[in-house]
């Protein structure tokens, strides 16, 4: 305020913003303004409403009440395109380039320039002298523009986003979790292009769950809380515990539920004896999970985490070393292997490898139990029933019925049915690939509360995360990833943030 | 349950155009007991088609179901009557003919499933050349083969032949057909199919597979196995509808034998409920859209059009039937 900010019309501004889905209220009565050239960061649980009205302010949905002001003047978008017209583009989650088209293609696709005429024959001297004046601006070199897609890292992905919103005069940048595929260095510079758009006159709007970047980088944020608003920050209040207070309604105490189990760390269940797999680095690993332990492993994107947990679990081929259960080596050629030795793997993206989304909960928890629910005559109802029934209840899955098709629960209850379709099995060893991604306050903690849990029934828990507080607040014992080899262990006592990213950037060990 | 209503919707306004037409076309003193043999011995007629298709909508509907396509259906149909034909001829017994011919089927869908799990060739290629490879090795096998030629080189086999004839069939010996042999031979097996389809493990496998491969992967299931075990059911079962056609028909030509029946069946799965995305589809629904060809084409031909404008009528019913179908889909997904 003391900014002068009052008699200034904002550039975009919505009023009582309600839209409801079949069966639910998605939003009611929401508001929310934004001011030129500031960064506002919308925050709040999953299914709290975030990704709905970004959409609405894209264009992408009408609201059913209420309305938007772009500049003072009330706008109804039919379409993104209409939105993209007015300068207020929408960057998705799930990124949207054709990854089989150059950047160039991408930058302009859609509104090519033409030399004229109606065979609209592409006038690639003028995209290709746009293309290096837009890339400039995200900071990408020149040489990009003729590089296919699908061959740059996910960070840069994003900046070619950017750069082509760039393209169409952007006046407000609506980003919805931009930074959730980015690593550390990737993010820096989406900031600082942030940043560079902001002394431009560009609003940007943008949806994290990364609190900790929220705290760095917006002016301002708006929490939404089941659909409504439920608060707002000015700069100097934004702290990460206001913003959680404000996301779940209460004080999250006991957010890590960790019981600091005296004498962690019993006998190694599974071992990883100087194992090279396919696609993984020349040298081996070697690595012990122990029983009643969460081992957690850190390291940035790319470190060779996820592909070290394929490996055990079969779906890499091993080229060389041997896998141990309790002390008896193992042959895995292939997930069934691994499951039936009793190592399961939580995957890191839900969608892709952890459920048949259109399929039912009750579907997805039996998937990978039929074989002991079956018999000659099928798959006995009853038992299959009772097995929905019990997983449901016990991990508090909130969803009408176990024949609701999953890809409709929230993200933290989808979790749950992956959690649940390998407790069913009684398994041995727990890998949880990013255990809580995509997944809101509320359910994070129960699953912290779980996993604690099944730690403490003597399960060897390996946990890889790039959430450094889950890291921090989870582990017994970490073991940081640097270039698909161990770079450093560090046990509870020396486990800091500074220890962690210092080996997973190639440092030495403090 | 949208999609099976649509497809019955659709089932019984044939059936009662069918009937119309019968009546219509009736002479004017004929008593109403003739007309109604004349309608039922028809209606039986095209049951046993319905029969025949349905046996090889069945498989393309498992293939279509974990996300693959089988275009050599058409070609196996052909090349096994003309194979059964030839076995019989160079004096194997009609009883173990059957069962060689089936597994010969079976083997054509190994080596199919198996270019396609483990070389990773695409399904769609793979069966293509399929469809040529057995087209091509029936005219090596034969030109032409049939039952009377058959018998004259076997006598032997002539009681065997006419008892495998009216059970599998429903043909007797004079070639009048007796009852629907193939409709209830289609109504077993769409029993067993869909027993493992909706109450096994491996049919949880199938769907899982056709709507999330990787999903299914990471579970444990064996993804390679289950994918190669629906071609070979898909190619036995179009071995078993050649061996159906090889007994019903007069005589069967190598290069054109069962032409186009891959397309039918992919047509009766994908009427029945199957998405070519994968992942959807019922036995019930399988039955039902397999139906529907049959009926249209009788439809067709006694409503006294010209046999050349039968495949565009065709053609436009099922567009149309899949429009107003892909409609009903829209309208039951948004009132979920």
């Amino acid at each position: 305020m003391g900014l002068g900010r009052a008699p200034m019309t904002p550039r975009l501004r919505a009023n009582g913003i309600d839209k409801r889905f079949p069966g639910v209220v998605a939003l009611s009565g929401v508001t929310l303004t934004l001011h030129p050239a500031e960064v506002l960061a919308i925050v709040g649980e999953n299914g709290a409403g975030k990704s709905t009205l970004m959409k609405i302010l894209a264009g992408v949905y009408q609201p059913d009440a209420g309305s938007v002001e772009l500049d003072g003047h009330p706008v109804r978008f039919d379409g993104p395109r209409e939105a993209t017209r007015a300068g207020v583009v929408l960057i998705h989650q799930e990124l949207n380039l054709a990854e089989n088209l150059t950047v160039t293609d991408n930058l302009f696709l859609g509104r090519e320039p033409t030399t004229g005429g109606g065979l609209r024959v592409l006038n690639r001297r003028e995209m290709a002298a746009r293309a290096t004046g837009l890339l400039a601006e995200v900071g990408l070199p020149a040489s990009r523009a003729s590089v296919r897609v699908e061959t740059l890292p996910p960070g840069e992905k994003q900046l070619v986003e950017i750069a082509r919103a760039l393209g169409t005069a952007v006046r407000v940048l609506i980003m919805d979790e931009p930074t959730s595929s980015l690593t550390q260095k990737e993010t820096e510079r989406l900031y600082a292009v942030i940043d560079r758009l902001k002394a431009g006159g560009v609003s940007v709007l943008y949806i994290s769950h990364r609190l900790a970047e929220v705290v760095q980088c917006a002016d301002r944020v708006t929490v939404l809380r089941d659909g409504k608003n439920a608060g707002e920050l000015e700069k100097r209040s934004i702290t990460h515990d206001n913003m959680v207070r404000l996301m779940v309604g209460r004080d999250l105490t006991q957010f890590y539920p960790k019981i600091h189990r005296p004498g962690v760390g019993g006998a190694a269940v599974l071992t990883l004896d100087q194992i090279r797999y396919r696609g993984g680095p020349d040298a081996p690993l070697t690595l012990d999970v122990r029983a009643g332990e969460i081992l957690g492993m850190a390291g940035l994107v790319g470190a060779g985490r996820t592909e070290l947990s394929e490996a055990v679990f079969g779906v890499r081929p091993l080229v060389s070393g041997e896998l141990r259960l309790d002390g008896l080596p193992i042959r895995v050629s292939r997930p069934s292997d691994a499951i039936a030795a009793g190592v399961v793997l939580v995957p890191e993206d839900r969608r892709l490898h952890g459920l048949v989304a259109p399929e039912s909960v009750g579907f997805n928890l039996s998937l990978p139990n039929l074989d002991r629910l079956g018999s000659l005559f099928g798959v006995r109802r009853r038992k299959e029933s009772d097995l929905h029934r019990y997983w449901i209840d016990r991990l508090r899955i909130k969803t009408p019925s176990a024949a609701q098709p999953v890809g409709l629960l929230s993200g933290g209850n989808q979790q749950k049915v992956v959690y649940g379709k390998w407790l069913a099995r009684d398994p041995r060893v727990l890998i949880l690939d990013e255990p809580t991604r995509g997944v809101d306050v509320g359910a994070k903690a129960e699953i912290y509360a779980l996993i604690d849990e099944l730690a403490g029934r003597g399960l060897a828990v390996w946990m890889i995360t790039s959430d450094m507080e889950e890291l921090l607040g989870m582990s017994d014992r970490v073991v940081v990833m640097h270039e698909g080899q161990v770079a450093g262990e560090l046990s509870r006592d020396r486990l800091n943030e500074e220890a962690v990213m210092r080996l997973a950037t190639g440092g030495e060990e403090p | 349950m949208m999609r099976i209503l649509g497809v019955l919707a659709l089932l019984t306004a044939l059936y009662a155009g069918l009937v119309g037409t019968y009546l219509d076309n009736a002479p004017a003193h004929e008593p109403a007991s003739k007309t109604q043999e004349r309608i039922q011995g028809n209606l039986v007629d095209v049951a046993n088609i319905q029969g025949r298709y349905g046996v090889i909508a069945l498989g393309a509907a498992l293939v279509i179901i974990t996300g693959g396509i089988d275009l050599s259906i058409g070609a196996v149909v052909g090349c096994s009557a003309v194979l059964f034909g030839v076995l019989m001829q160079s004096g194997i017994h009609p009883f173990v003919a059957v069962p060689l011919v089936v597994l010969c089927g079976a083997v054509v869908g190994l080596g199919n499933g198996l270019l396609i799990t483990q070389l990773k060739l695409q399904p769609f290629l793979v069966t293509l050349c399929g469809m040529f490879v057995y087209r091509g090795a029936a005219r090596l096998l034969a030109g032409t083969v049939s039952r009377s030629q058959t018998i004259e080189m076997q006598p032997d086999f002539s009681s065997a032949l006419q008892s495998v004839r009216y059970f599998l069939v429903g043909k007797n010996i004079k070639g009048e057909l007796e009852f629907p042999a193939e409709f209830i031979l289609l109504l077993v097996l769409a029993g067993v199919v869909g027993f493992f389809l909706h109450r096994t493990a491996y049919g949880r496998y199938w769907y899982a597979i056709g709507h999330n491969e990787l999903a299914a992967k990471y579970a444990g299931v064996n993804v390679s196995r289950q994918r190669v075990a629906v071609y070979v059911i898909c190619s036995a079962l179009s071995a078993l509808a050649g061996v159906l056609l090889f007994l019903d028909m007069p005589s069967i030509q190598s290069d054109s034998g069962g032409q186009y029946l891959e397309l039918y069946a992919i047509l009766g799965a994908v009427l029945g409920g199957c998405s070519l995305r994968g992942g959807e589809g019922t036995a019930v629904g399988m039955v039902l859209g397999a139906m529907v060809l049959p009926v249209l084409e009788n439809l067709v031909s006694i409503r006294g059009l010209k046999s050349d404008v039968i495949p565009a009528v065709i053609g436009l019913t099922l567009l149309v039937g899949t429009i107003v179908d892909e409609f009903i889909r829209r309208r039951s997904r948004l009132n979920r």
